[in-house]
This record gives C-alpha cells, sequence and structure tokens, in this order.
C-alpha cells in the first residue's frame, strides 16, 4: 500500500508548490495556469479520499469553468502587476517578520497537535456501505443540512442580484435585436414596390 | 419673641437685598429700620425680663447638622450676658439705622446699604444669642462677611476694596485659630454644645494636646487659640491693622461695627466662654497682656493722626485693649460693663465725626477743620459728651466702667497685672490727650479752610436724634448699671451666664478693697491729659509742631502706626504674593496645566494625529493590521504567560 | 404537526422564511416593473421587516431548537432580532428618501437588505459554526453591495471594493479558526466545542483567536476596524446608518453566543482578547474621533469606541456583563439611528453635506433638529441622566463585579476623552455662526428622531423594561 501515500505525497507537494507559484509568479496568466494546476492536485487529494464526486465537480466547475474564466479575464484586462507590486519590497521586511513569526507559531502548534480522538471517529454521517458517493451527498444535502442548503442557495442569490446590480447598465441609444420586432414585421410593413421612370430617378430616397 | 429679635433683621435683609429695586430706596429704609426699631423694643424687653426676671431662656429653632458625635441645632440661648448684648446691638444698629437715612441720602445704592446693615444685625445677633460653638462661629462669619461687604460699599474707590480684602484677610487669621479652638474643644470634649462644654470643662484640667508632638495643656491651648479668633475680632495687637483701614467705609457702619459691635464679639466670646478662661490662667495672663499692650499701643498712635475717624478707630482699638483686660483679670462683668457704656460713647463719637464729615462735605482730615463750633453746635455738644465719657470724665459712663477696669487690673492675680496696670493708666491719660487734640482741633481755633468753614451745616433731625439719644446713653448708662456690672449685684445679675470668682478672695471683692489713691489714678490721668491737650492746642499750638521736630523719630513711628503695616508687608504679604505668583507661574501655569489639562489635551492630540495618520486608505495596509493583530495575539498566548499550555 | 422539512420543525424559522420568501417575491415585482417601483418595492419591505418582527415574538416562549441544533431561538436571539430588525426597518425607511432621487433609482437596495437581515438573523441564531458562517456571508455580501451601490460614485465604489477584500480577509481567518477549533475538538456545534473544550490548549486557543478575529472585523473593534472609517464615509449615508446599526447588533449577537456558549471551558483564554481588543477599540475611538472632520468618518469611529465600551461587558463574561453588553447595544441603536437621522436630514440647496462645519449654528436654523441632536450626542458621550450613560454604566458596573478595574478604569478614561467630539459638534451647532438653512428634514427621519431623542432623554424615568427584557434574555445563555 505504498502508492497511495506516494500519490498523496506527490499531490501535496504539488498542490502545495503551485499554490505558492500562484502567488509568486511575474506573469499573471502563468499565475492562472498554477492555480489550475494546484485544483487539479486538489481533486486528485479527493479521490485518494474516496470522494470522487467532489474531485470531479472541482475539476469541472473550478478547473473546466470558474479559472478558465479567470484567464480570459486576466488575458482581457491589461493589469500592470509590476505596479501593484511596486510597494512589496518596501515592506518585505515587516511582512517577513510577521509572516515568520506566524508561521513559526503555527509550527508550534503543529507539534503540539493532538489528535482529537473524536476526530478520528468523527463521521458525522457515515456513508452507507451500498451508495456511491454521489447518492450518499444527495441524501443527506437535501435532508440533514437542508439548512446550510438554502441558506448557501441564498447565499449565491445575493452574489447573483449583486453582480447584477454592480455590472448591469441600461444605456440608452443602443441598438438591440428584438426577436419580436423582427417576427412581427410582415411584408407590408418591410417592403414597397416603387416604379421608377428611367432617367428620372427617385427624389424620396435620397433621404 | 427672641426668634423675632433675632430673624426681623434677616427678614429686613431679604426685603431690601431681593425687593430692594422694586419697592425703591424709602420704602427699604424704611422697612429695615422698622423691623430693627421692633427688635430693639423686644430687646428691652428681653434685657428687663431675663436680667432682673432671673431666668435664663433657651429657644430652640431647629436641627442643624446631625452627623456620627456631632450634632448641631439652632438654638436661641438668652441668659443675661446675651441680653446684654441684645440691647446694645438693637440699640446701636437701630440708631444707625436711622441715621443713615440722613447720612446716606445722597447715595444711590441706599436700599443694598441698608440690606447689609440688617444682614449684619442679624449675623450679630446670632452670634450672641449661640448656644453652640457652630452656630458662634456663624454668626462669627456672618458678621465678618457683612463688615466686609459694608466696608467695601464704594467698592468703586480702591481704597475701600483694599480694606475690605484686609479686614477679611486680617480676620481669616483669627478665624483660622478659632476654628482650630472649636476643633481642639470638639476633639477633647466630643461635643461643641456650651452648656456640655461648660460642664466637661473641669475635667479637662491636666490634660494635654499632643500638638505637633508637642504637649500642651488642653485648657490653656483650647483657650489661646479661641482668644486668636477674638483677636482678629477685636482687632488687638498684632492683628489690629485691619480696624484703622476700615474707616473705608461709610462712617454709620464704623459706628455700627467698628465701635459698638462687631469689634466686641471677642470681648463676648471671652466672657460667653469665661467657664473655659477661669480654668486657664496661662491663657488669661496671655489675654491681660494683649490687652494692656493694645490699651497703650493704640492710644499712642492715637496722638498723632490726623483722620478724624482713624482717631476714633484707634481709640475703639485702645477701648478693646481695656476689656481684655478686664476679661484677662477674671473681672468679666467688668468687661461687659465698659462694653456696654463704649457702645455709646463711641457710637456716638462715631456718627458725631459722621455728621462733621457729613458737614464738612466729606472732609475728614482734622487739620482742614477747626472753630466748627459756631456752624455745628449741636454735633459740638453731644461730641464734647462723647469725650466726657470717653475719658472717664467722673459721673459719665465710661468713668465708672474704666475706673473699673483700671481697679480690677491692679486687684487681679495675674502675673502681668502691674504692666497692664502701669499701661491702662498711661493709656487713660493719652486717651484724654487725643480725645480734647480732636474736640480742639475740630471745633476750636481759627478755621483752616474758609471755604468748607463757610458751607458747614447742621446735619437734619434724622441725623441728630440718635445722636441726642446716645448723648443721653453716654451719660446715664453708667452710674445705674455700675452695680450690677461692677459692685454687689453681679452674682444675682449675671448669674450662670458668667463664671466668676466671687469669693472672699476673687476679683470683684479685691476691687472694692484697693487704696483710695489707685482708684483716683484715672481720674487724675483724664485731667493730666486734657490740660496738655489744652496747652498744646488751645493755648500754644505751636508747641505740638515744635515738638514733633525735636522728636522726629518718635513722631514719625507713632504716625506710622509703629510701622506695623510695612513689618506686615515685608513678613507677610510680600513673601505670600511672592509665593502667589511663583505658584501660579510654575505651580499652575507651568506644572499642572503643562502636565495636567493642556499637556493631556496636547498628548490627545498627538496620539490623535498618530491614530489618524494610521488610516492610510491603503487596503494592504489594513489587511496587514488585521495580521498583525491576529499575530500579537497568537503571540501573547505562547509567549506572553497567558497560561496556555 | 406537518409543518416540517426532512424532519425538522420549520416554526423558529418562520420569520426567516417570511423575510426570505418575501425579498424573493420582490424581487419578482421589480424584476418585471422595473425601477419605477422603487419607492413600492422600499414600503413592502419595511413591511415585510415589521411582519418578522412580529413573528419573533409570535414564536412560541422558551429555548426552540431545529436543524439538528444550527439554529436556535431563544430569548437572547428575540431580543437580538427585534433590535437587528429595527435597525433594518429604520435603515429602509432611511433609504426611502434617498433611493427615491430618479438619479439613484434601485428597487434592490431594498431587497439585499432584507436579505442580508435574513443574514443577520440566521447569525443570531446560530447554533454550530456552519450556519454562523452562511449567516456572516448572507448579511456580508448584501453589505459589499449596498456600500458600492453608488457605482458611479468613485467613494462608493472604492468602500465596498475595500470592504470586500478585507472581508474575504476576515472570512479566511474565520475558517480558518473555524476548522482549527474543528480539529481539536470534533465538532463544529457550539454545545459540542463546549463540551470538548474544558482546558486552553494551544491549538484551540489558536482557532479562537482567528475565529475571534473574523468577528471582530465584523463588530469593527481595533485593530481589525480599519476598513470602517472608509467604508462609513464612501457608501451612501443610509448604507452606513445601516452598517452602524444592524450588522452590528447581529454580529456582536454571534459574538457573545459563540464566547458564551461554545468557549465556557476557556474563559480566561477569551477574555484575554476580549480586554484587549476592548480597550484598542475604546481608545481609538477616542483618540482618532478627535481629529476627524467628517461627520460620517466621526460616526466610524464613534462606532468602533462604542463597540469596545460593549465587548467590556463580554469581558467580564458573567450574566451581568451580557446583560451590559444587551442593554448597551440596545441603546446604542437608538442613539446611532437618532445621530443618522440628523446627518441624512441635513442637506442644503438639495446637496447632502458631511462636514462636521456643515452643522454650524443648527440651533438657530432648526433649533429643534439641533436640540435632538445635542441629546444624543451627549448620550453618545455617556452624560447623565441620559441614557447613553445608564449603557456605560452597566458594562462598567459589570467589569468591576469580574473584578476587571484596570479595564474598567480605562473604559471610563476613554469615555472622557471621546466626549470631547462629541461636545465639538454641540459646540459648533449651538455656538457658530450659521452658514445658510437647511432644508425641512424628511417626515420619516423627524419620526425617527424624536422616538429615539426622547427614548434617549427618558431612558432613566422608566428604565425597568429594557432592563428587565435584557436580563432575561442573557439568562437564556447560561
Amino acid at each position: 500500500m505504498i502508492f497511495p501515500a506516494l500519490f498523496f505525497y506527490l499531490f501535496a507537494v504539488l498542490c502545495v508548490g503551485s499554490a505558492f507559484m500562484v502567488i509568486a509568479a511575474r506573469n499573471p496568466v502563468h499565475s492562472v495556469l498554477f492555480l489550475i494546476l494546484a485544483f487539479v492536485n486538489a481533486s486528485g487529494l479527493f479521490l485518494l479520499m474516496g470522494a470522487e464526486f467532489l474531485a470531479m465537480i472541482l475539476v469541472v466547475v473550478y478547473v473546466g469553468a470558474v479559472a478558465v474564466l479567470f484567464l480570459f479575464v486576466v488575458m482581457m484586462l491589461d493589469v500592470d502587476f509590476a505596479e501593484l507590486k511596486q510597494g512589496f519590497l518596501q515592506y518585505l521586511p515587516v511582512g517577513a517578520l510577521v509572516a515568520a513569526i506566524l508561521l513559526a507559531e503555527l509550527m508550534m502548534v503543529g507539534g503540539a497537535w493532538v489528535i482529537n480522538p473524536a476526530v478520528v471517529k468523527a463521521v458525522v454521517a457515515p456513508i452507507p456501505g451500498n451508495v456511491t458517493n454521489t447518492e450518499a451527498l444527495g441524501l443527506v444535502l437535501y435532508t440533514r443540512y437542508i439548512h446550510y442548503f438554502q441558506l448557501a442557495g441564498i447565499v449565491l442569490l445575493v452574489a447573483m442580484i449583486g453582480a447584477i446590480v454592480l455590472t448591469l447598465r441600461h444605456k440608452p441609444n443602443i441598438k438591440r435585436q428584438s426577436i419580436p420586432d423582427q417576427v412581427a414585421r410582415t411584408k407590408a410593413t418591410a417592403m414597397e414596390v416603387r416604379k421608377v421612370a428611367s432617367g428620372q430617378g427617385l427624389k424620396e430616397t435620397a433621404q | 419673641m427672641y426668634q423675632a429679635i433675632v430673624f426681623l433683621p434677616l427678614a429686613g435683609f431679604l426685603i431690601a437685598g431681593l425687593f430692594g429695586r422694586v419697592i425703591g430706596h424709602r420704602a427699604s429704609e424704611l422697612v429695615t429700620t422698622a423691623l430693627l426699631f421692633v427688635s430693639l423694643a423686644l430687646s428691652w424687653v428681653a434685657f428687663a425680663t431675663i436680667g432682673f426676671g432671673h431666668h435664663d431662656v433657651v429657644v430652640p429653632v431647629m436641627e442643624w447638622i446631625n452627623s456620627g458625635d456631632l450634632k448641631i441645632a439652632w438654638t436661641l440661648r438668652v441668659d443675661t450676658l446675651t441680653a446684654v448684648m441684645l440691647v446694645v446691638v438693637t440699640s446701636v444698629s437701630a440708631l444707625v439705622h436711622l441715621y443713615s437715612i440722613g447720612y446716606m441720602h445722597e447715595d444711590p445704592h441706599r436700599a443694598r446699604f441698608f440690606a447689609y446693615l440688617s444682614l449684619f444685625t442679624f449675623a450679630m445677633l446670632m452670634l450672641v444669642t449661640a448656644n453652640n460653638l457652630a452656630q458662634l462661629y456663624f454668626g462669627w462669619e456672618g458678621v465678618g462677611l457683612a463688615s466686609y461687604l459694608l466696608i467695601g460699599f464704594w467698592y468703586h474707590k480702591p481704597e475701600a476694596n483694599a480694606a475690605a480684602i484686609k479686614a477679611f484677610v486680617v480676620n481669616r487669621v483669627g478665624d483660622f485659630g478659632f476654628a482650630l479652638g472649636i476643633f481642639a474643644v470638639f476633639m477633647m470634649i466630643g461635643s461643641i454644645d456650651l452648656e456640655t462644654i461648660f460642664a466637661g470643662a473641669p475635667a479637662l484640667a491636666g490634660k494635654a494636646i499632643d500638638f505637633f508632638g508637642w504637649k500642651v495643656d488642653a485648657l490653656t491651648l483650647i483657650c489661646l487659640f479661641l482668644f486668636m479668633g477674638a483677636m482678629g475680632k477685636s482687632a488687638q495687637f498684632l492683628l489690629h491693622t485691619w480696624l484703622p483701614d476700615a474707616m473705608e467705609g461709610p462712617t454709620p457702619v464704623s459706628a455700627l461695627i467698628h465701635a459698638a459691635t462687631m469689634v466686641t464679639a471677642g470681648v463676648f466670646m471671652v466672657a460667653r466662654l469665661s467657664p473655659l478662661f477661669e480654668l486657664a490662667p496661662n491663657a488669661k495672663a496671655v489675654v491681660m497682656f494683649i490687652g494692656a499692650t493694645t490699651a497703650f499701643f493704640a492710644a499712642t498712635v492715637g496722638l498723632v493722626q490726623n483722620d478724624i475717624k482713624r482717631i476714633v478707630a484707634y481709640s475703639t482699638c485702645s477701648q478693646l485693649g481695656y476689656m481684655f483686660v478686664a476679661m484677662g483679670a477674671g473681672a468679666y462683668s467688668v468687661g461687659m460693663f465698659h462694653l456696654f457704656t463704649h457702645a455709646f460713647f463711641k457710637a456716638l463719637l462715631f456718627l458725631g465725626s459722621g455728621s462733621v464729615i457729613h458737614a464738612m462735605h466729606h472732609e475728614q482730615d482734622i487739620r482742614h477743620m477747626g472753630g466748627l463750633k459756631d456752624r455745628i453746635p449741636f454735633t459740638y455738644i453731644v461730641m464734647v459728651i462723647g469725650t466726657l465719657a470717653l475719658t472717664g470724665f467722673p459721673l459719665t459712663a465710661g468713668y465708672f466702667s474704666k475706673d473699673a477696669i483700671i481697679e480690677s487690673a491692679y486687684a487681679a492675680h495675674n502675673p502681668f497685672a502691674i504692666y497692664a496696670f502701669a499701661l491702662t493708666v498711661v493709656a487713660a491719660a493719652l486717651t484724654s490727650f487725643y480725645s480734647w487734640r480732636l474736640i480742639f482741633k475740630t471745633f476750636h481755633g481759627a478755621p483752616h479752610d474758609r471755604h468748607h468753614y463757610e458751607a458747614a451745616h447742621e446735619s437734619p433731625l434724622v441725623m441728630l436724634v440718635p445722636l441726642a439719644v446716645l448723648a443721653a446713653g453716654s451719660i446715664l448708662a453708667g452710674f445705674p448699671f455700675k452695680e450690677l456690672f461692677a459692685g454687689h449685684g453681679i452674682e444675682e445679675f449675671f448669674r450662670g451666664s458668667l463664671k466668676m470668682d466671687g469669693g472672699e478672695h476673687g476679683i470683684i471683692n479685691a476691687m472694692h478693697h484697693i487704696p483710695a489713691t489707685v482708684a483716683n489714678v484715672p481720674t487724675v490721668m483724664m485731667v493730666l491729659g486734657f490740660a496738655v491737650a489744652w496747652l498744646f492746642y488751645i493755648r500754644n499750638p505751636s508747641l505740638p509742631v515744635e515738638l514733633a521736630r525735636q522728636h522726629e523719630g518718635l513722631y514719625k513711628f507713632l504716625l506710622n502706626k509703629w510701622y506695623f503695616d510695612e513689618l506686615y508687608e515685608v513678613i507677610f504679604v510680600r513673601p505670600t504674593k511672592w509665593l502667589g505668583r511663583f505658584l501660579w507661574k510654575k505651580g499652575d501655569g507651568w506644572l499642572i496645566d503643562g502636565f495636567g489639562p493642556d499637556g493631556v489635551s496636547a498628548r490627545v492630540l498627538d496620539v490623535t494625529r498618530r491614530a489618524v495618520a494610521l488610516q492610510s486608505g491603503y487596503l494592504y495596509h489594513y489587511a496587514f493590521a488585521m495580521l498583525i493583530g491576529v499575530a500579537g495575539l497568537i503571540t501573547w498566548f505562547m509567549f506572553g504567560g497567558a497560561g496556555v499550555h | 404537526m406537518g409543518f416540517e422539512i426532512a424532519g425538522y420543525s420549520l416554526l423558529p424559522v418562520v420569520p426567516e422564511l417570511v423575510l426570505a420568501v418575501g425579498a424573493m417575491a420582490l424581487l419578482m415585482i421589480g424584476a418585471y416593473r422595473g425601477d419605477r417601483v422603487t419607492g413600492l418595492v422600499t414600503g413592502l419591505a419595511v413591511f415585510l421587516v415589521v411582519i418578522a418582527a412580529a413573528l419573533v415574538l409570535w414564536l412560541p416562549p422558551g429555548r426552540l431548537v431545529t436543524f439538528n441544533g444550527s439554529f436556535i431561538v431563544d430569548d437572547f436571539a428575540r431580543f437580538m432580532k427585534i433590535l437587528t430588525l429595527t435597525g433594518s426597518a429604520v435603515t429602509l425607511l432611511f433609504s426611502r428618501g434617498f433611493v427615491a432621487a430618479a438619479t439613484r433609482r434601485m428597487f434592490e437596495f431594498a431587497i439585499l437588505i432584507l436579505l442580508s437581515t435574513v443574514g443577520m438573523m440566521v447569525l443570531i441564531s446560530a447554533g454550530d459554526l456552519i450556519s454562523l458562517y452562511l449567516g456572516l456571508e448572507l448579511m456580508s455580501l448584501a453589505l459589499y453591495v449596498v456600500a458600492a451601490s453608488q457605482r458611479d460614485n468613485l467613494k462608493s465604489t472604492e468602500a465596498g471594493l475595500k470592504y470586500f477584500v478585507l472581508g474575504a480577509l476576515s472570512s479566511g481567518m474565520l475558517l480558518y479558526g473555524a476548522s482549527l477549533i474543528y480539529g481539536f475538538t470534533g465538532t463544529v456545534s457550539f454545545a459540542g466545542i463546549a463540551a470538548a473544550a474544558k482546558s486552553g490548549s494551544l491549538g484551540l486557543v489558536f482557532g479562537l483567536v482567528f475565529l475571534l478575529a473574523g468577528l471582530c472585523f465584523k463588530v469593527s473593534a481595533v485593530p481589525f476596524h480599519m476598513w470602517t472609517p472608509d467604508v462609513y464615509e464612501g457608501a451612501p449615508t443610509p448604507v452606513t446608518a445601516f452598517f452602524a446599526s444592524a450588522p452590528k447588533v447581529a454580529a456582536l449577537a454571534v459574538f457573545v453566543r459563540a464566547t458564551m456558549t461554545a468557549f465556557p471551558g476557556i474563559t480566561q483564554e477569551w477574555q484575554q482578547i476580549v480586554v484587549f481588543v476592548a480597550i484598542a477599540s475604546m481608545a481609538l475611538g477616542a483618540f482618532a474621533g478627535i481629529g476627524q472632520r467628517n461627520i460620517k468618518r466621526l460616526m466610524a469611529y464613534s462606532s468602533i469606541g462604542h463597540m469596545g465600551f460593549a465587548l467590556v461587558g463580554l469581558a467580564a463574561g458573567t450574566p451581568e456583563g451580557t446583560q451590559g453588553v444587551l442593554v448597551y447595544i440596545a441603546i446604542y441603536l437608538t442613539m446611532t439611528l437618532g445621530a443618522f437621522a440628523v446627518i441624512l436630514a441635513l442637506s442644503r440647496h438639495g446637496e447632502a453635506v458631511e462636514t462636521i462645519s456643515d452643522f454650524a449654528g443648527l440651533s438657530r436654523t432648526n433649533p429643534l433638529l439641533a436640540f435632538f441632536m445635542a441629546m444624543l450626542l451627549f448620550s453618545l458621550a455617556g452624560v447623565p441622566p441620559l441614557a447613553g450613560f445608564f449603557a456605560k454604566f452597566y458594562v462598567f458596573l459589570a467589569a468591576m463585579k469580574a473584578g476587571l478595574f484596570t479595564l474598567a478604569v480605562l473604559g471610563v478614561l476613554s469615555s472622557v476623552i471621546g466626549a470631547y467630539y462629541y461636545l465639538v459638534i454641540i459646540k459648533v451647532m449651538y455656538f457658530d455662526e450659521p452658514i445658510g438653512a437647511m432644508e425641512p428634514a424628511r417626515g420619516e427621519l423627524r419620526a425617527v428622531l424624536a422616538v429615539t431623542g426622547l427614548f434617549n432623554m427618558l431612558f432613566f424615568v422608566y428604565p425597568a423594561p429594557l432592563i428587565d427584557v435584557a436580563t432575561l434574555a442573557a439568562k437564556s445563555l447560561f
């Protein structure tokens, strides 16, 4: 059973490494690509834990949709990251000091980590043996965790409203396609047949 | 009735003080004067009832303070001593009110003046009817306040303001001692009620108070503290400087406060507390010494003064010294007798001076007067009567009381008895001299200021009536009361209100067994003084000038009042002012303000500037602040000894 | 009864349900009728909030628990929900005038406030870390949006963005702390955590610090307050009024509930954090407020300081302390709403004015307004016998009883310093020369001002109802 362990370390190291590169990369496009790499590795970790549904969702949603969207946005926006990082060096010593202190303290916590026996068997809702991962999720999501689920739904609703409120602009004087208008056109309103005498032209058409 | 005596003047004060503008000057004058006369009538009734009816009255008014051991009630205590004072105070006050209607008739603030007069009278009555030391102190401070207000009545005069402040401050020195005395009494006896104090006083004999590590005989210390208060109020030697300056106030005020009533409060207080003083012979010695010194000192200064009111003021000072000599001798009733008679003739002299000043259009320098006896004969006559009484001309009021004092000084069993006797005898001659000097320079001789002389006119009737009454009093207040105050009627008259050694070797007995030569010495002195004055100012007016030139040092010394003002200026006033300025500039301005309000507010602004500067507007600063906060808290828990394991 | 879902009774969440469903219905109205119905939607939203408040009171008494312990309705929750709903309703009233202006018509404003209120109510009732987080996010997300709602205004968008980024950071901290706590206790429910956390192990305290950091951000306690002045200043004034009222109540409620019910075993530890944060907040609120010229920024520092005072009560960790917090926040709500009513009422020539110097001579141009404002400012400063004094009195008393004398003394000192800037406004109103007449205030602003002003002035006459209810509410946590 050395393979799961090997893969765990592979995924874990890659995940942390690419997460670091997300913030360390100079090119923003590279950052997003590293983000995708981190997501993929995280889904690998989920797979190792037997949570194949979450793993797939992560790939589909985060990698397939969110990260790719990010990529487009970053590529389309001309963000001058060099300028954003200007103050970086100036604050580096203080920032590094605080970060070092926090890191040291986290390590001490890690050293003092006593895994609570309850956590080991803290299987809040044990997955029944005969159902799939997805089915099990579905079984609790709409029953036991209905509260959270609905709340999350409202949060998303708010996010949607907020996005619309902050971005949607009804600009006047913009030509829009109106399908009902197009459909409602009849031959009578759409065209007119005129006889034109040769050599005379049609004065009204000049408009 | 007793409440009415005390509170009618208060009512007058409230009416004139609060509604003076509404009801007008004339109404204010009338109301206050009328109420005072009612009070006066009741006082004489009370005097008769108490003094001759042989029973004391204690009238509870209301609870005042009830705090732990300290229980104080407003109570009016009326015994013979009080009754005498009631009569003196209301009589003089009523006459002064009446007199003031005439004297102040040009003043635009008359309502305020009469309100103050009534306030003073109320406080004085409160003082003399006190049944405990707190009430006494209340009246004491009340008269001090009223005195301050009245001396400074013409507040636009800088000298009046300065004099008012001086009077107040010097009195505070005495009051400080008085307050310490009250505290000491309360500490030793546990009460400030007079009855309790008198009952507990004998038990204190021989006990000591630890005064800053210095063991002092309790009774002596208490009595000296109390006497210190009396010295301030009665302008005794060392604390006398305010009284002459107080003459800046309107003359009726001088008559009321600085002659007849307030300045005698010290004498009254010692008499009132005679049971304590009787037990403290050392304190009595001090009282006698101070009294005799004052009598002599003030008389010498009076010799050369030129301000008519100041002469009378120094005379007052001197006469108060006489009273204290009697107190020191243990002859309290004799002191009270002089107080009683003195009130009449000194008020008369002051009001007479006021009449002169009024006639001379507020000219007070006797060098500018002269020959006035033809212009204002009535005033002249009453002034002569007052002078006769003051100098102790036989059968006038002053003759009986003053001679009694000198006799008591001779007879007293006191280490300073001979000292006091000698000084009072000399002072009697000096008194006679300066009094006649005043009369001669003012009323005789050639007018020095023709213009003023021509314009001089007799005062209105409303001023002359009080003069007449007082003149009558100056003559008649002596003989009828001699037996009661200084004769064999003392025991029966005063009963428990004064504690005197009435035994075979007691002071009163001893007084009656002194050689006839001694008894006649004051009269001789009086004649001597008169003769010299006559020689100097009628017979040969160039003589005093010559004398002054020959002994210029002595003359200046006396003219400048023994240089006491200058001495105090150097010893107390300047260092105090320097200290005040130091504390103001350095202590308050630099230290307290600098590190206190100003400093704190400046530091607050500094902190504010920094706190505002933190708010840079940069997102990463904000985020960083949050991270530092978290990191700091965690670090605190890990290494700060917060007890996490 | 059949009123349940998946075996969980829906009764306790009826008010939230009504609000959420109502908000969605209003959304439909708005979506189909456009911005013309802004006024109607706002009015209906107020109505909905009032209904929700009535429903909160209508719920059967006692402690109601549903959704497996993640939703709790007790007296504490009822008290706080009523306060929150009051804040929301008043803010919606405030916004009527604001959104009515043709250029700012935005029906979503009311809906966002409603949904944010739903989040607050969930937050107040949260019985575990997950519903805590969800409620917090629901509340905050809507707040970010309304802060930036004037999207053509640079300051407003900046405020929204700052709030959002820092809020995300604080959420991250909170989640990090929550996961640490879960890791050390094996449960997310407050009751379970309380049972597991008997001693302050380092990891647990670590998690606690992060969790409290997230909560401190929401109540804008120092040093997690930095967003407050900028956001208060940048956001539209009705939004600022909202920020200063309802979310503060909700965040403080969850702060109290989390510390009291989840970490009673390690009171020693969180007490230290709260003491530090309280002192820092009081001091900064007092000092930095003095330097402000903009009334909204000043109110930001004022609210920072007041949150510090409220946390003093929490630091006591006793029922009295909790009661003090409840009384404090209730009175704070009235003072803040009243003050903002005045700020909203100030406009000259159709332009809202925001600097303190604009108050000059208000006592002569609008005497009644100035009087009520002065009373509210005195109350904010804690001058007896106004309500603000009693608020401070109860928290300091609780702190003293708990032995936190230094805290109480520092609190009193900073309230003295803080009094300065309130008094400056009064001085400007009463002693400076007026610049020009203000436009008459809208009716609802006047009504709010009158009610809050009178409450603050007359509280001392009959304080018993509020005190009693607060005592009851505080008891339900212990």
